[in-house]
């Protein structure tokens, strides 16, 4: 390792001491390594699939599945496909998810603001609704909530009645269905243009007001389109619809929607407990607005509940919405232990065709495929999100 | 030989609890490790049941017990695993477990396409349904419309479907993965109508509380043959499973229990002395317990543990047990059931 | 007139005395105006709220005191004529052992205990911030305590081929060539050890090539190489003994011994009954799952998160593959993962534990959110501390070790504690694949026809809740602490 003079010139680097070189051995060593464990698990699973006599591919999901699944949004029969059933599992999934949502919205804004008030008593409500229902397992909520929905209700045949139109017992809660006759198109055509045109309303009453400072009734129009309308157009075609009710018929009751008692307590279990994190993004959201906001507002002249509509909340949504989508996206992976109570969501009836046709891997890889999707489609809103709201500095 | 070497990578971290692979037969194995290790059920009273000490009673363990005691002479030499439906063929496959006694149907598709090879008949059984008594409910095709129980992951499920749509009738049904949860959740309501084998109404109705509320309906809507498996492919092993379940019915047959076994050794009936493995006078071998790599009386040593087949019936199912389940076709062929067993000679 | 005046004019020497505050601003009068009635909607509200808390906690206190029933031995106790009553306390009092042990052996349950006592004494100082002895106590708990609780929960007794024991010695003497190069640097290292570096590759050709030549000769192989490289690394280091030279000697015996040992115990027999995983249930079930969980995930979480800020593209792309990958699916279904499909991944034959199965989902799965914690640790430290770290000379893992990490994961504790207190929420999950923890027992001993009765199932689940509840809640006020006491230095 001498140097001659004119080496010394420019930093003498071995060659296993260059960053360079060693990145790009380390990296083709991880590369080898991985290469090699994906080989074997290749290799393992095909050795084992072919001794356990199990094909492979996506082939079984054209078959008759057999079962019955007890809440379905499409038309679904034990002669449907394994693919449908799937398809089933994942509408059900939206449905609860969505539901949930929702209803965790409203309670966690309603919660998170109720924790900044000045009042003590609705401020320790707030405090205590988040401790107590974060603090304990959602699984455990699941099983509390579908016992609290079973076990006190009575059976179908000595359901609680209102007005023989609503009964509710431990089959679920039955509501009469509306069925559009022809001519029912017409009423939906008014409702679209109804919304259309409010949108269109907001807008302009905006740009008039940005522009002359006059303000326009925005909300009333609104309402008065988006209901009127469709009245409208269901009495221009003679009101085509007409409502199925729910009556007892042997067991059950027949007729009607039923919501099943597990989607109950699944949407009471998923709202609630998710419900505390919406309400803690909403808290640490105002929080970050820094008080001369509101301060500012006040001396303009705003009362504290519009303050806090036009001034504290816009700003506070830059910082809530992040947390609040990865919030919405845990729901949804939650939304997956309802099979632990058999709401057929697509955890479980995935987990029916996978018990059925023994097809592990594709079922798993099914399961992962929709969840990432999700995940994706949410982190995609937050970025497109995120650079629309961010903040504009002069 | 690649496996061999992935087992390498993975084996210095996890070889530690992982079993020794099945590279030998699994009797070798058993043998070897000195115990049977058995897939039961999580619970299911008169089959395989755990009391709160985790001490496990019923037929299926009654079994694995005959099979440690062919083996070790000692019936105690078995441990359970408790398995779900899901899990059951998985561990068997994977070599968790050595054999599989966990009330499983014997199918067509289980024994050809899964690797997977049923022993014998324990019990013949097959689906029926409980309803409470008070709806007032004595036969099946009286129930359309009826909200239906029942666990996924089981031939149970596929076989509702195909009756009431035989029979043209409308259900709902609540399919729940856990047996007890299945359970629960019918006997809190949720449910009209519970579903599942009928050996498995009875020790399930034992659960229930009152189980006097509800009755099994009469009909029988499938065939379902419960009996142990083993791994396809293991033909000693296969053997000792299989003769162990015929032993435990000739055995039956020819009156030896638990009870006169010693003094049955003294018989001069050849038939008797060939299944209890009694040297002939000139010191030959009698039976044929070398054969299957056993001892010569190893049939001797099963009566003693369990009884014969009669008796485990009897002890853990029969009238006089919680569940008073009748012998019915699980009855010797002799007295017009389907138990028969080929012949030791 | 000067005078005259100046005798009338009044200034003013001392403060005027202070009135005190209005009785209406102070005491409990003024608290309840200010928090409670401030206007006339807020005392509506008040109460009517107020009323609905009253009658809420009134009955809750009816149900668990009042009525509740307190004494007996099976369901006839908690069954009454009329069907309302309060609380089913004597099935809690029946079932509770089994609630905390599962069905771990009665007369082996001392050793539970024993792991649970040593592990709360081990911790509770590290958690405090004054306890001294923190390295040799993380010592403990990192190393012995593992092993510790391993054999005791277990009792030992396992199987190792004796050839998997000459196997691990020599693979482990193998890494003796990396002793040379602690010592010197690398490329010293490689110089002097010449004869260390050929034997070594030699051992792993041969040991590589017998793996395809049927025959039990490679863990003998392994061995016979292995002591080959020692001997030379060895030798190489201490021809010219230096202070770092036997240091990192020093080490690496120490580890080899101390994973041989590790072996040897687990193999022995030490007197203790096995205990198979299947017995266990219950609290230990659930602690056991959400502590490895969290203390495997701590590495492999810095890793990923390192790998994921690493600038070497495969490197980085395979961190976040994996994290994104994790963090995207429901715990339930990698649950399901570990239960149906690892054992299709394993060679024929290979078959482990349930528990261990449900162990390496749950580690995996939660080392993704700890790496994204560990990263948003890493990234709120300044750039100047890797600038200044990079300046002294200090190469990336040193760097690392020295500099970033201790620093990065101090600011993390609330993270990671929060990142537990979830996953300790999510263990109950497991009960959906049939391990038994503490939900799961739970449920369990709730559908024993012994207790069926109406009361049951709420006394079971109120019990259950609050076991929880005081669980995660302790743990979040300890975050909250920490978060305090860190924050001390940056106060608005």
């Amino acid at each position: 390792m001498t140097a001659t003079a004119e080496d010394r010139e420019r930093p003498q680097v071995s060659f296993w001491n260059d960053p360079k070189v060693r990145s790009i051995l380390f990296q083709i060593v991880l590369l080898l390594v991985l290469a090699f464990m994906a080989y074997e698990i290749v290799v393992n699973t095909l050795s084992n699939l072919k001794s356990r006599n199990i094909a492979s591919g996506f082939g079984f999901l054209s078959k008759t599945s057999g079962f019955d699944i007890i809440q379905s949004l499409i038309p679904y029969s034990s002669a449907s496909t394994y693919g449908r059933a799937i398809l089933v599992g994942f509408y059900n999934t939206l449905l609860v998810s969505g539901l949930s949502i929702v209803a965790a919205t409203i309670i966690g804004f309603i919660m998170g603001i109720a924790r900044l008030s000045k009042n003590w008593l609705v401020a320790r409500i707030g405090t205590v609704y988040v401790e107590i229902f974060r603090n304990i397992p959602l699984l455990l909520w699941i099983f509390i909530f579908y016992s609290a929905v079973l076990q006190p209700l009575p059976g179908p045949r000595e359901a609680l009645n209102v007005f023989d139109m609503f009964f509710l017992s431990n089959r679920g809660f039955m509501m009469p269905k509306p069925i559009f006759g022809a001519g029912s198109m017409l009423g939906f055509a008014g409702l679209a243009l109804g919304i259309v045109l409010a949108i269109v309303i907001a807008r302009w009453s905006r740009a008039r007001q940005m522009a002359t400072g006059q303000t326009f009734p925005v909300m009333w129009t609104s309402l008065g389109l988006i209901f009127g309308l469709p009245l409208l157009g269901f009495a221009f075609a003679g009101f085509p619809l007409h409502w199925e009710f729910p009556a007892l018929k042997g067991f059950n009751f027949a007729g009607g929607i039923d919501v099943i008692p597990e989607l109950i307590a699944m949407f009471l279990a998923l709202s609630i407990y998710t419900g505390t994190y919406v309400a803690e993004a909403v808290r640490a959201g105002i929080l970050a607005v820094s008080h001369g906001q509101t301060e500012a507002s006040y001396a303009l002249g705003l009362r504290p509940g519009k303050a806090l509509r036009l001034v504290v909340i816009p700003q506070a949504m830059r910082v809530i919405i992040p947390p609040l989508a990865s919030t919405y996206l845990s729901l949804t992976k939650n939304s997956s232990l309802a099979v632990a109570i058999g709401y057929p969501d697509l955890v479980a009836t995935g987990g029916i065709v996978l018990n059925q046709s023994g097809q592990a891997i594709e079922i798993v890889g099914i399961f992962m495929f929709v969840y990432l999707t999700l995940s994706l489609i949410t982190a995609g809103l937050m970025n497109w999100f995120n650079a629309r709201m961010k903040l504009v500095e002069r | 030989m690649k496996s061999k070497v992935f087992a390498w990578v993975f084996g210095a971290a996890i070889s530690a609890v992982a079993a020794t692979a099945a590279q030998a037969g699994t009797l070798d194995d058993v043998k070897q490790k000195g115990f049977v290790q058995c897939g039961v059920s999580q619970g299911l009273p008169g089959f395989s049941n755990p009391d709160s000490n985790n001490n496990w009673t019923g037929m299926d363990v009654d079994f694995c017990r005959a099979v440690a005691a062919a083996i070790f002479n000692d019936p105690s030499k078995v441990k359970f695993t408790p398995l779900s439906a899901k899990e059951r063929f998985t561990a068997l496959q994977s070599g968790e477990i050595d054999l599989l006694s966990r009330n499983t149907t014997w199918t067509m598709s289980r024994d050809t396409s899964l690797g997977l090879k049923f022993a014998g008949v324990m019990y013949y059984d097959g689906q029926g349904f409980m309803v409470r008594k008070s709806l007032g409910v004595d036969s099946a095709l009286k129930l359309d419309g009826a909200t239906v129980c029942t666990n996924t992951g089981t031939t149970t499920e596929l076989n509702l479907a195909d009756f009431f749509k035989a029979n043209n009738m409308k259900y709902q049904v609540v399919a729940i993965e856990n047996s007890d949860e299945v359970v629960k959740a019918y006997d809190e309501g949720r449910c009209d109508i519970f579903t599942t084998d009928q050996s498995g109404l009875y020790a399930e109705r034992l659960k229930m509380k009152n189980p006097d509320d509800n009755i099994i309906l009469p009909e029988i809507i499938s065939k379902e043959p419960l009996g142990p498996v083993v791994r396809q492919g293991d033909d000693a092993w296969f053997n000792v499973v299989k003769w162990t379940y015929y032993a435990l019915l000739n055995a039956e047959e020819l009156g030896i229990t638990q009870a006169n076994v010693e003094e049955m050794k003294a018989s001069t009936n050849p038939e008797i002395k060939r299944v209890l493995g009694v040297k002939n006078e000139d010191g030959s071998a009698a039976g044929f317990g070398t054969g299957i790599g056993l001892d010569e009386e190893w049939i001797v040593y099963v009566i003693k543990a369990v009884g014969n087949y009669g008796e485990i019936f009897e002890r853990n199912v029969g009238t006089n047990t919680p569940l008073k389940i009748a012998r019915g076709v699980n009855a010797l062929w002799k007295n017009g059931g389907l138990q028969y067993a080929p012949p030791i000679r | 007139m000067t005078k005259q005046h100046a005798s009338i004019a009044y200034v003013r020497q001392e403060d005027a005395p202070l009135l005190p505050a209005p009785p209406s601003e102070v005491g409990i009068q003024g608290w309840l105006r200010k928090n409670l009635f401030s206007t006339p909607f807020y005392s509506v509200l008040t109460v009517v709220l107020g009323g609905l808390i009253l009658w809420f906690i009134w009955d809750v206190f009816q149900w668990a005191i009042v009525t509740a029933i307190w004494t007996g031995s099976n369901r006839e106790a908690c069954l009454v004529p009329d069907g309302v009553t309060g609380a089913c306390w004597p099935m809690v009092r029946e079932k509770f052992p089994q609630w905390i042990y599962g069905f771990y052996p009665v007369e082996e349950r001392w050793r539970v205990n024993t792991v649970c006592i040593v592990g709360v004494l081990a911790l509770a100082p590290m958690l405090m911030p004054s306890a001294p002895y923190k390295t040799l106590n993380a010592l403990f708990l990192l190393a012995v305590f593992p092993l510790m609780a391993l054999i005791l929960l277990t009792g030992g007794h396992f199987s190792f081929a004796f050839g998997s024991y000459v196997a691990t010695l020599g693979l482990l003497l193998l890494t003796s060539v990396t002793v040379p190069l602690m010592a010197f640097g690398l490329e010293e290292g490689i110089r002097r050890n010449p004869h260390g570096l050929i034997s070594a590759a030699i051992s792993v050709g041969g040991w590589i090539g017998s793996l395809y030549v049927s025959g039990s000769a490679i863990p003998w192989t392994a061995l016979a190489f292995g002591i080959g490289a020692a001997v030379f690394s060895l030798g190489s280091v201490f021809k010219e003994p230096s202070l770092s030279g036997r240091t990192a000697a020093y080490t690496w015996a120490s580890i080899v011994i101390g994973i041989m040992l590790a072996m040897l115990l687990l193999g022995a027999n030490l007197g203790l009954v096995p205990v198979e995983t299947s017995q266990w249930g219950g609290l230990l079930v659930t602690l056991v799952v959400s502590v490895t969980g969290i203390v495997a995930s701590l590495p492999l979480g810095i890793l990923l998160a390192l790998g994921r800020r690493s600038q070497m593209p495969v490197v980085k792309l395979f961190s976040i593959i994996f994290i994104e990958l994790w963090r995207g699916v429901p715990l339930i279904t990698v649950l399901f993962f570990s239960s149906v499909m690892l054992p299709l991944f394993l060679p024929e034959g290979t078959s482990f534990d349930k528990l261990l199965r449900a162990l390496i989902g749950v580690a995996l799965f939660s080392a993704a959110y700890m790496a994204e914690v560990v990263r948003s640790g890493l990234q709120a430290i300044p750039k100047g501390q890797y600038e200044g770290a990079m300046a002294l000379g200090l190469p990336f893992w040193q760097m690392m070790n020295k500099i970033i990490l201790p620093q990065a994961l101090k600011i993390s504790i609330p993270n990671i504690v929060g990142n537990f207190i979830s996953l300790f929420k999510d263990t109950t999950l497991v009960s959906i694949i049939g391990i038994f923890d503490l939900l799961g027992m739970v449920r369990a001993g709730l559908k024993d026809s012994n207790w069926a009765a109406p009361s049951s199932t709420p006394t079971g689940y109120f019990t259950l809740a609050l076991m929880f509840w005081i669980f995660c809640f302790a743990m979040s006020r300890y975050s909250i602490y920490t978060e305090r006491r860190l924050n001390t230095g940056h106060k608005r």
